[in-house]
C-alpha cells in the first residue's frame, strides 16, 4: 500500500514531499527516503515542514507534508497565519496515534490503548481539524482513491490545506 | 547603524531577479516601505518560518538566487531551520540577519542573541560561509562577498534597537502577495523553458 499511495499522490499532481516521520506511515517514509527522485526533505519540526512546503508551492510545486498528529499542535500557527491567510495549499498526511476505540470522539482514559502522550491528542484529532477548518478524510483502503481525488479538488479550489488522517495499520 | 538604513542598503544590493522572502514584523514593513517588488514575499504572521520558506523555494528553484531577510528573534524561534538549510545545502540560498538583540516589533524586549552568536550557530550547523558586520559602510563589500560564493551562507548585520517612525504596514493582502509572487516565479520559469 505505501507505494500505491505514493503513486496515487503523484497521479494527482503532488510533486514535493517533506515532513516529520511517524511509525504509522513508516512504509511511506522508507520509500521517500530511499528514492532520491522524490526529493524528500526530512524536516526538524512540523511547522518548519509546512513552511518548507509553502516555499515549494511559491516555487510552483504541489506539496505533501507528512506528520504525526502530535505535530498538529506544533503546526497551528503555521496553518492559520501562513497557509490559510496566504492561500497556500498542502496535503497534510497526519497519523492518528491515540485513536479512540469505537466511534467516540473522547478518548477513554485507558493508558494501555497507546503511549500516554498520544491519548489526549488522539481523542481530539478530528474536532481539532474541524476547529481549524481543515477539510479531511480518514484513510480507508476501499475509498482512498476517490477520497484523495476529492480532497485534492477541495485543496485546489480553496487554496488551503486539507488533511488525510491515517489510522494504525494503513501505511506501515 | 539604524535597522532601516541597513535594510534599505541590503535590499538595494540584492541582484535583480533574485527571489526574496522577508520575515514578519518591522523588517518586512521596512523592506516594503523602502521599495516594493513582486519578487519580494513578505511574511505577516508565522514568526520563525521565513528561512524554512526560503529553503523550500531554493530547493525547487535551483536556477534562481533566493535571499531571506530575517531577524534575530525569528532565527532563534526557528533555529532548527538552520540545521535543515545546512543539511539540504542549497547553493542558491543566502540568509541575511538583522540583529538588534531585541524583539523590535513588540517593544524592543531583549532576545538572547547578544550571548548566542547566530552566525556561529549557522556555521556550526554547516552553512558554507558566514560573516558579521557592524557598520553601514561595510554592507556593500559584505553583500558582494556574500554572493561571490555558493551558499548556503549567512550575513549577520548588527543594528541598533528602535523603529523608524512612519513605516506603514505591507499593503497587498496575503493572497495577493502569494499570487503575484507565484506569477513572477512561474513567468520566468515558463519563459526559460
Amino acid at each position: 500500500m505505501p507505494q500505491r499511495f505514493l503513486d496515487l499522490l503523484e497521479a494527482l499532481g503532488y510533486n514535493f514531499f517533506t515532513g516529520v516521520p511517524c511509525s504509522l506511515f513508516e512504509g511511506v517514509t522508507r520509500i521517500l527516503d530511499r528514492e532520491p527522485r522524490y526529493g524528500y526533505v526530512s524536516a526538524v519540526r512540523e511547522d518548519s515542514a509546512l513552511a518548507i512546503a509553502a516555499g515549494a508551492h511559491l516555487g510552483g510545486r504541489q506539496p505533501v507534508v507528512l506528520m504525526q498528529n502530535s505535530g498538529l499542535g506544533v503546526s497551528v500557527n503555521a496553518i492559520v497565519s501562513l497557509n490559510q491567510i496566504y492561500g497556500i495549499p498542502a496535503l497534510i498526511v497526519v497519523s492518528w496515534r491515540g485513536q479512540p476505540a469505537g466511534s467516540g470522539e473522547q478518548a477513554p482514559q485507558d493508558w494501555r490503548m497507546d503511549a500516554p502522550e498520544h491519548i489526549i491528542m488522539g481523542g481530539v484529532t478530528r474536532p481539532f481539524l474541524d476547529l481549524l477548518k481543515i477539510p479531511f478524510a480518514v484513510f480507508d483502503p476501499a475509498t482512498i482513491e476517490q477520497d484523495l481525488a476529492s480532497l485534492t479538488q477541495t485543496m485546489r479550489e480553496t487554496r488551503k490545506p486539507v488533511a488525510l488522517v491515517v489510522p494504525k495499520g494503513m501505511l506501515q | 547603524m539604524k535597522r532601516y538604513e541597513a535594510v534599505a542598503r541590503v535590499a538595494d544590493r540584492v541582484q535583480q531577479g533574485a527571489l526574496t522572502v522577508v520575515c514578519n514584523g518591522m523588517i518586512g514593513r521596512e523592506v516594503f516601505a523602502h521599495r516594493d517588488l513582486p519578487t519580494q514575499f513578505y511574511m505577516i504572521g508565522s514568526m520563525g518560518l521565513a528561512s524554512s520558506i526560503g529553503l523550500g523555494l531554493a530547493l525547487v528553484q535551483p536556477e534562481r538566487t533566493v535571499v531571506v531577510f530575517d531577524g534575530d528573534g525569528n532565527v532563534l524561534m526557528g533555529m532548527g531551520a538552520l540545521a535543515s538549510i545546512a543539511a539540504e545545502a542549497p547553493p542558491n540560498l543566502y540568509h541575511i540577519v538583522f540583529d538588534n538583540a531585541a524583539h523590535g516589533s513588540t517593544g524592543d524586549q531583549r532576545t538572547i542573541s547578544d550571548r548566542v552568536p547566530l552566525e556561529d550557530v549557522a556555521l556550526a550547523a554547516g552553512y558554507h560561509h558566514t560573516q558579521r558586520i557592524t557598520e553601514l559602510d561595510e554592507v556593500d563589500d559584505a553583500m558582494a562577498e556574500l554572493f561571490s560564493e555558493p551558499g548556503p551562507a549567512m550575513l549577520l548585520i548588527e543594528v541598533e534597537r528602535g523603529n523608524q517612525p512612519g513605516i506603514g504596514r505591507v499593503e497587498p493582502t496575503p493572497p495577493e502577495l502569494t499570487a503575484r509572487f507565484r506569477r513572477v516565479v512561474q513567468g520566468v520559469s515558463a519563459a526559460s523553458e
